[in-house]
């Protein structure tokens, strides 16, 4: 049986769990039963996936007569897609086993069982589809899926509203991808991958393709600044839900722009890469300073992946400058990078979303300022929220430090590309990520720091209780990964480069040779890093130095009331809260950005009234981009309302005008 | 056998950072009371503070948590391998391979980011300051330092600071206009990852302007030295770091004798001194800065830094 038989009936049965999810919800026994059968599916073709990966699978299309009666549904695995089968089902497997652990929390069950196993499948199949019309279907039952998912809690204050916004950027999305493929289908209507790949489309059409898939792809990976709605949805779904959202659906969109722009689109042209790497590094540094200025734990992390996406779209951007200008190798090399990260995203930002579900479980508050302490009560969870932290902040020796590292070696091969433009951009595009990079470490220093250390800010916070086992299990088993990933980042490399060699036609040297575990991404004397050292060293002296200490010094301790100077005060609120940590980097980046203001009202002397300290922070990109359109849009709607109203005459004239329109450009059409 | 003796040397190499890191600080605290007239401490002071704190109990706060008790060691262990990372007085240690110059950089950000839970974990106000203007400084001296990679790394073809050093040592660099921003840009990023004078004050508590002083508040005993030390080492990773790069004389390349490598050593104590010497008259010429004009301080390091990679980008296809 074929690779492609067995990832459909895989599908398949996702499909037949989320039906029997859908009529058994209210069963005592559903939630195991949906979330089980999901594990064992998803895990059973990251299984084969990574079968088919390793085995360099470029498996012959699989055609049903489904779909379009004249074409067929395609279906394929390649090494691309079944890297991405990986990404999705590693990312499944932990979330259904979550799901299982956490099945009870939730309070609706017939709004989550049945679109969960829906929505992997939909995930699924967009990666196993080999013609146009077949991605398209999946890729919309995909967010339809999701959709539900999001509208789950919908009685919950703004989820609604997550949800307008949501199903209508999707839409949107789904238009541009429409467009794209239509333009790259002959007119013969060759809507199959292979006929596209074979077509070859004139330089001016393959461009508006590009552009529309850098526009409809990008906006489901949510690039600046179509990344509204997902600061909105990402948190409004089940937590697990949110971790399959941010760490597995916005891959297939890079998926999807990846497949159409290094593949089907056809000759690259030279300016490709300027719109992606500049769309890369402002997503990149707005996506983290918009998370710096949440207190919401869930929403921070959404805004985040927006960070992250920026990243990868940097590490595509070099890798289309590179192939364009014909230098494979370095163009494997910013691929590795951009894939890498896509693989290290989904592990640490799953695990972080599982980490604030768990808080969400234990303590009803995703809201940061309301909580704190977790540590004392759920030492787990706080140590693996802790693991990702340090791997999404990029430090070494964690797997997030690997793949910003690798892309940072590619930025220093740029000088050698011959173009101007992308010779003053690449410099600049490194010093945004940079900094983009060190301000996510401050990022997560707040959310670790703010939620998990210090003093209880409530109640809540103050009872927790450790999460339960089977949560803990899919955050650890993530963590681990991350560590290895990490320590071991040449195994992870040498199984990507059938993938990146399929798509810029070079490949990294192979890192499984050289000594010491290290890897080189040029040549040695150039740059290596091993994280399996650094990790060793500092583990071994971190113990030298701690038993040496307590060896030969002293290991008393004293448990004591706090110092802080002399003059502590008893209450939590006094402590840092999220605002508060932000507001040195607010003062400096969120006038521009936020247009943040401050205003304080301190009363006069011999005045008895509270001081008060108010702050408002906008967002340019809504206000001076979306909220004009919007306008524009309800205007027009409103012209266009009369055409409701018109009589039978008019109406027959409109009709007539209409045909005979599209027949004089039918007929004037070269 | 050559390895066995690149391995004396990387070990001597560790324990050399960590032996010379408090008389560094000492020479620095020296210059400065002697130029504000007053006797001052002896050289050694900082070893005796160090030995006096490590035999004390430590106390710690009933609020903190394991993470508190944790976060010393590893900021040492990450500070300590980053510093045994840099050639001081030899290049081509046994292990300079593991981590190029990026990676340094990202070693001194986790035992930063560590250190600022640690500021948050006892939850005082105090602690929470200096973590936050602290994630800041990080923030924007940490991509000033990336760009600043950048050019070395264009300059010498490598990111690996072994090479960088050899290439600056053997060959004809020459004056670069690149490089003479790097200088400058390096030397402002070193003040503030150091918290040196007119970023942060490393001799005062008790002031609103603290940073460092402000997140290791509730630190004693035992932890509070091994933070001492770590905060130590590091200005001498920085310093040897300068030093390799742009003062690379003296410095032993791959293969050099035994008389080479020790005549490097002794070279490289002098140039210690004439740093930490610099370095206090530098702060006792120098006000302290209000916090907020701190970040155009550093973001001028940025941008230098930025300027001397784009000439090199652009430069690229004039040779």
């Amino acid at each position: 049986m074929s690779a492609e038989t067995l990832f459909l009936s895989g599908d398949a049965a996702l499909l037949g769990l989320a039906v029997t999810g859908g009529f058994a919800a209210r069963k005592p026994l559903a939630g195991t039963l949906v979330y089980g059968g999901a594990l064992a599916i998803c895990a059973a073709m990251l299984v084969l996936a990574l079968v088919e990966l390793l085995g360099h699978a470029n498996g012959e299309a699989l055609v049903l007569p489904l779909g379009l009666p004249w074409i067929g549904a395609h279906f394929r695995v390649d090494a691309l897609s079944s890297f991405f089968l990986v990404v999705i089902n590693l990312g499944g497997a932990a979330a259904s086993l979550y799901g299982l652990g956490d099945a009870r929390h939730e309070r609706s069950p017939e709004r989550v069982l049945p679109f969960f196993p829906a929505f992997l499948a939909g995930m699924n199949v967009v990666l196993l589809a080999d013609d146009a019309y077949s991605f398209l279907l999946s890729w919309e039952f995909m967010s339809i899926a999701s959709w539900a998912l999001v509208m789950a809690h919908h009685r919950e204050s703004d989820n609604a509203r997550a949800g307008y916004v949501y199903i209508v950027t999707a839409s949107f999305g789904t238009l541009m991808l429409l467009l794209a493929f239509a333009l790259l289908a002959s007119p013969a209507g060759g809507y199959a991958f292979d006929a596209m790949r074979a077509a070859k489309p004139t330089p001016g059409v393959a461009a508006l393709a590009f552009i529309l898939a850098l526009i409809g792809a990008g906006s489901k990976a949510g690039i600046v600044p179509l990344h509204v709605w997902l600061p909105l949805a990402h948190p409004a779904a089940p937590s697990h839900v949110s971790a399959l959202m941010s760490g597995v659906m916005t891959k297939v969109a890079v998926y999807g722009f990846v497949r159409i722009v290094f593949e089907l689109a056809g000759p690259v042209g030279w300016w490709w890469s300027v719109p992606v790497l500049a769309v890369g590094a402002g997503t990149a540094l707005l996506g983290v300073l918009y998370a710096l200025m949440q207190h919401d734990l869930k929403r921070l992390l959404a805004y985040h992946t927006v960070e992250n996406i920026g990243i990868i779209f940097i590490g595509l951007g070099f890798a289309l400058a590179f192939k364009v200008f014909g230098m494979p190798s370095a163009a494997a090399l910013a691929m590795t990078a951009g894939l890498l990260h896509v693989f290290n995203h989904s592990l640490f930002k799953s695990l972080l979303f599982f980490g604030a579900g768990a808080v969400l479980s234990a303590t009803g508050q995703r809201d940061m300022d309301h909580l704190g302490g977790l540590i004392h009560n759920m030492p787990r969870t706080a140590f693996t929220f802790l693991v990702g932290c340090a791997a999404i902040s990029a430090l070494p020796p964690f797997n997030g430090f690997v793949s910003e590292w690798l892309t940072f070696q590619a930025i220093l091969l740029s000088p050698a590309l011959s173009s101007w433009v992308l010779k003053i951009l690449a410099p600049a595009v490194g010093a945004l990520l940079a900094l983009s990079a060190a301000l996510a470490a401050a990022c997560f220093a707040k959310a670790f720091g703010i939620t998990f250390l210090g003093r209880p800010r409530a109640d809540a916070a103050k009872h927790a209780r450790e999460a339960d086992r089977l949560v803990l299990a899919a955050m650890f088993v993530l963590a681990a990964l991350c560590l290895l990933a990490g320590i071991l980042p040449g195994l992870f490399i040498d199984a990507l480069s059938p993938a990146v060699s399929a798509m810029v036609g070079g490949r990294m040297p192979a890192q499984a040779g050289i000594a010491w575990l290290s890897i080189a991404p040029i040549a040695e004397s150039r740059s290596s890093y091993n994280g399996l050292l650094v990790f060793l060293f500092i583990t071994i002296s971190a113990s030298l130095a701690a038993s040496f200490i307590h060896r030969f010094a002293s290991d008393a301790l004293r448990r004591a009331p706090a110092w802080d100077c002399g003059f502590p005060d008893p209450s939590p609120t006094t402590q840092y809260t999220a605002e508060s940590f932000a507001q040195p980097i607010r003062r400096v980046f969120g006038s521009v950005a936020f247009v943040a203001r401050e205003r304080i009202d301190m009363p006069g002397p011999g005045e008895t009234r509270a001081a008060r300290f108010e702050l408002t922070l906008g967002d340019r990109i809504w206000d001076e981009l979306y909220v004009p359109l919007i306008a524009f849009i309800e205007r027009a709607s409103l012209r266009l309302n009369r055409l409701q109203f018109l009589t039978i005459r008019q109406y027959l004239g409109v009709v007539f005008g209409a045909l005979v329109t599209l027949l004089v450009v039918l007929a004037s059409w070269p | 056998m050559a390895l066995i003796v690149d391995l004396v040397f990387q070990l001597l190499q560790m324990t050399l950072v960590i032996a010379v890191a408090p008389l560094l600080t000492g020479i620095v605290r020296a210059t400065k009371s002697r130029l504000l007239r007053r006797r001052g401490p002896s050289l050694i002071q900082p070893y005796r503070d160090l030995i006096r704190l490590a035999r004390k109990e430590a106390v710690v706060a009933d609020s903190a948590s394991w993470l508190f008790r944790f976060v010393p060691y590893l900021v040492f262990a990450a500070t300590w391998v980053a510093a045994a990372l840099v050639p001081t007085f030899a290049t081509g240690l046994l292990f300079s391979w593991s981590a190029d110059l990026i990676a340094i950089i990202a070693l001194l950000g986790s035992a930063r980011f560590f250190l600022a839970l640690a500021g948050l974990d006892v939850g005082t106000s105090f602690g929470g300051l200096g973590s936050s203007r602290e994630a800041l400084f990080g923030a924007l001296a940490e991509p000033a330092m990336i760009v600043i990679v950048f050019t070395l790394a264009l300059v010498a073809g490598s990111t690996q600071l072994s090479t960088v050093a050899a290439y600056m040592a053997s060959s004809f660099v020459g004056l670069r206009v690149s490089l003479g921003m790097a200088l400058v840009a390096l030397i402002i990023v070193a003040l503030a990852e150091n918290g040196r004078v007119p970023v942060d004050n490393p001799a005062t508590h008790l002031e609103l302007t603290m940073v460092h002083e402000a997140m290791i508040l509730e630190y004693s005993g035992r932890h509070l030295a091994v933070i001492e030390l770590a905060a130590m080492l590091k200005l001498v990773l920085y310093v040897s770091l300068i030093m390799c790069v742009f003062a690379p004389w003296g410095l032993a390349i791959a293969d050099a004798s035994v008389a080479d490598r020790l005549l490097g050593a002794f070279l490289y104590l002098a140039k210690l001194a004439v740093a930490g010497v610099a370095l206090g008259v530098f702060e006792t010429s120098i006000a302290k800065m209000r916090v907020f004009r701190v970040p155009d301080f550093v973001g001028a390091a940025l941008m230098l830094g930025f300027l001397g990679a784009l000439l090199l980008f652009v430069s690229r296809t004039l040779k």
